[in-house]
């Protein structure tokens, strides 16, 4: 057994453990019955379907929309692509541009038997399943040749909406010694049910996720990658109503990291919850097999209930992400789960809590690449203060352990990064990580002391948390509220519609493929 | 780079305070000294330097000097700098529009609105637009408010409906309207590209094609909002910087007993 230098008792974090697991496994049950057009769109993807008609709808949703008009998509798209090609002898592509301009209909196409259908599909699967292995030998490759920075990764942001502009930014942030570039996205495209085509230079907070800006940023961060003798990992989000079909695209463009929470979207962008927990499933088994770190979003939790009294609604939920990320065949390794920074900084000892709880997480997800969120909710214009509010949550990072660093900002809550806010942020960081590198080594904490005693009570209330949850259920545990404050209805919120209950015909082998040949 | 603690600058300027003529202060009146950081497109080096401070003297700022430089990435230098400003602003006739109510706390906006309302009155709240942060409402509206405020929801004589984020103002009105709303508040938080001015502007211009301005207090609010903003994008008031739910709460309250609004 492991041992604690907090004291934990590792048999209550298994008992909570197995609690999320129960918990999760209830959620699998519902998930595996249906398919959602975002996990359509994603079969498409795989079958090679890209680009857009005329009105710059993907085809992907031409294709898709085409079968939930006529009612029939719970057969799935596989079904229907299979038996197009086995009559037509057209390949998935031409299938898509013949639906787009109303040549064919593939729901009317002869039904053909499953052997047929397993046969006209492989070498389309193998095209897809060999597309992506390539891009993960890659990046492994890049490992093993130029190395990567070390733990904690520094993570920064860039978020100009032109994604020309997001090159410049983050090869500099590169050259400061960042290891991680997120693009953060244009605000609103959680709710777009589409992903946008091509390279995009307009953008709101954010740069659309298209596959070709993650391209040009992939190309940018090989690039500086090579001339920095460091390889750059390149993380976008995996959030919102195409959920997997953003990790399909990641997969195929060598992404490295996705925010890819089980829940994020039903609390903060009211998406329906069977539709995410649905997209969460097939988005984690293409992140899984791509060699994806997922990044969970709890740290949001504690933007909006108080991070004192909320910490064990975060410990519940990463225990319930990392038992639905298992079930999708992710390893250990490549879950980030979330935690934050947020306490009020003007609460006494508020610093010792935060510690305890950052500790309590490393020793409760040993092997995680725990991502580790910076101040935002109390980062207040100050940018002085602020500055020193990122370097007390840095020294708990390298304290810690973490896996990856979310470096804060100290012009939060004034504007998205400045070139030199970076540069100010990575200094801070490198500064304290390397002047503090041991201390987590040296230090002890004191028996019956406060970081003890608040790792112990955050144990003890997920664990009330965690039963209470088991008992209902985790729809009914949302739709009351317990995480982040937020009630969620489970017939409510975006994206509902494009649920269905799977067919006798549905196949999606990329499931058992991805699930089984890592 | 630093020649020292101690400042050697002659000081044989006015240093009497002059509310007609002010200037920032360092530690000497009317000093001028102001602090910048920027970041110029240019390799770093000595033309670097020179272009910075000659940028600074464009400003106004004298004696502009570079105490800190540094190439982020090739082509990019970032400067720390100072200087003493020559312009001066006459703070005596400045005349800024602030919201005219008087800050009440929970429980006196409770009495205030049962002795001269005598019924709940209805605020309706979200992030609209395609805004996805919660943290301003939040603030304002949930139970527990914020930095000790507590928020619109615990006040007894106040229904407060926080629909969330990413509303979009239709559906935000729609719902105000099923509610009778008394009050429809809005925050904002992004405003890159000035996303928030153009909902805002919407939010209003939805509210007049529907007859609905008149019958609903607007408010909007968030760190980059005041109350000169909101006025003049048609709103009652702007909440900014350092205000909470009492202010808004007292806000409305005496507005709707000014107005009548029974």
């Amino acid at each position: 057994m492991q041992k604690s230098k907090l004291g934990l008792d590792f048999e209550k974090v298994e008992y909570a453990r197995g609690l999320a697991k129960n918990i999760a496994q209830d959620v699998q049950t519902f998930v595996e019955q249906y398919t959602t057009v975002a996990v359509e769109r994603t079969l498409c993807r795989l079958m090679g379907i890209d680009g857009v008609d005329d009105n710059q709808v993907p085809l992907p949703n031409v294709v898709v929309d085409a079968l939930k008009d006529k009612g029939v998509l719970g057969e799935g798209a596989l079904f229907f692509i299979a038996n197009a090609m086995l009559q037509t002898g057209l390949n998935p592509q031409q299938i898509a541009e013949k639906v787009s301009t109303g040549e064919i209909d593939i729901t009317k196409v002869v039904t053909r038997d499953a052997e047929q259908i397993a046969h006209v599909l492989q070498p389309v699967i193998d095209e897809s399943m060999s597309r992506i292995r390539t891009r993960r030998a890659r990046r492994e490759h890049y490992l093993e040749t130029i190395g990567e920075g070390p733990k904690p990764y520094l993570y920064i942001i860039v978020a100009t909406g032109n994604i020309y502009e997001d090159v410049v930014q983050a090869q500099a942030g590169a050259r400061q010694g960042a290891d991680v570039i997120a693009v953060i996205r244009t605000t609103g495209q959680s709710l777009l049910d589409y992903v946008p085509y091509g390279a995009t230079t307009e953008g709101f907070g954010g740069t659309f996720a298209t596959q070709e800006n993650f391209r040009i940023m992939r190309k940018a961060l090989d690039e500086v990658g090579e001339e920095q003798g460091r390889y750059i990992r390149l993380c976008n989000y995996c959030s919102g109503l195409c959920m997997p079909e953003i990790a399909i695209m990641g997969a195929f463009e060598g992404l490295d990291v996705m925010l890819n929470d089980a829940l994020y979207g039903i609390l903060f962008r009211d998406i329906n919850m069977q539709r995410t927990l649905i997209d969460q499933y097939m988005s984690r088994i293409i992140n899984g097999f791509a060699g994806v770190i997922i990044n969970t979003g709890e740290d949001n939790y504690l933007t909006t209930a108080d991070a004192v009294e909320a910490a064990h609604t975060v410990l519940a939920s990463d225990l319930i992400n990392e038992q639905l990320a298992l079930m999708a065949g992710l390893r250990e390794e490549q879950m980030g789960l979330g935690h934050a920074f947020e306490m009020d900084p003007m609460l006494e000892n508020g610093f010792l809590l935060e510690l305890a709880q950052a500790q309590m997480t490393r020793e409760i997800f040993p092997k995680a690449t725990l991502k580790y969120m910076p101040p935002t909710k109390f980062m207040t214009g100050n940018i002085f203060r602020g500055h020193i509010q990122d370097a007390l949550f840095n020294m708990i990072g390298i304290w810690t352990h973490q896996g990856i660093q979310l470096l804060g900002m100290p012009t939060e809550a004034i504007h998205t990064p400045f070139m030199s806010d970076r540069y100010l942020s990575i200094e801070n960081a490198k500064y304290i990580f390397n002047n503090m590198k041991s201390i987590g080594e040296e230090m002890q904490f004191v028996e019956g002391g406060i970081c003890r005693t608040r790792a112990k009570e955050v144990v003890d209330n997920t664990i009330k948390l965690l039963e209470d949850i088991n008992k209902e259920g985790l729809f009914t545990a949302l739709e009351k509220g317990i995480f982040g404050d937020v009630k969620r209805p489970k017939n409510g919120g975006k994206g509902l519609a494009g649920v269905t209950m799977k067919g006798e015909n549905y196949l999606n082998p990329f499931v058992e493929l991805m699930k089984g040949k890592r | 780079m630093s020649e020292g603690l101690y400042s050697m600058e002659a000081k044989d300027f006015d240093k009497t305070l002059d509310f007609t003529k002010i200037k920032p202060y360092g530690d000497t009146m009317n000093d001028g000294k102001v602090q910048l950081s920027f970041t110029l497109p240019v390799p770093c080096g000595a033309e670097a330097v020179e272009a910075a401070k000659q940028l600074l003297r464009k400003m106004g700022l004298e004696n502009p000097s570079v105490v800190y430089y540094k190439e982020l990435t090739p082509g990019f230098t970032f400067f720390n700098c100072y200087g003493s400003c020559s312009h001066t602003v006459d703070y005596s006739t400045i005349y800024v529009p602030k919201v005219e109510s008087t800050t009440m706390d929970m429980y006196e906006t409770d009495k205030y609105i049962k002795e001269n309302i005598g019924r709940n009155i209805v605020i309706v709240g979200a992030s609209t637009g395609t805004d996805a942060h919660t943290v301003g409402i939040d603030a304002i509206m949930n139970m527990k408010g914020y930095a000790g405020h507590y928020g619109l929801e615990r006040y007894d004589m106040i229904d407060a409906y926080n629909l969330g984020s990413q509303v979009p103002n239709e559906e935000f009105i729609a719902k105000g309207v099923e509610l009778h709303a008394d009050a429809l508040i809005i925050s904002q938080t992004v405003t890159q590209k000035d996303v928030h001015i153009q909902n805002l502007t919407n939010f209003i211009e939805l509210m007049e094609a529907e007859g609905l301005r008149d019958k609903m207090i607007c408010c909007c609010g968030g760190a980059r909002i005041t109350h000169e903003l909101a006025k003049e994008l048609g709103f009652d008031a702007g909440f900014g910087m350092n205000t909470y739910a009492d202010d808004v709460a007292s806000f409305v309250v005496q507005e709707m007993v000014k107005r009548g609004m029974k």
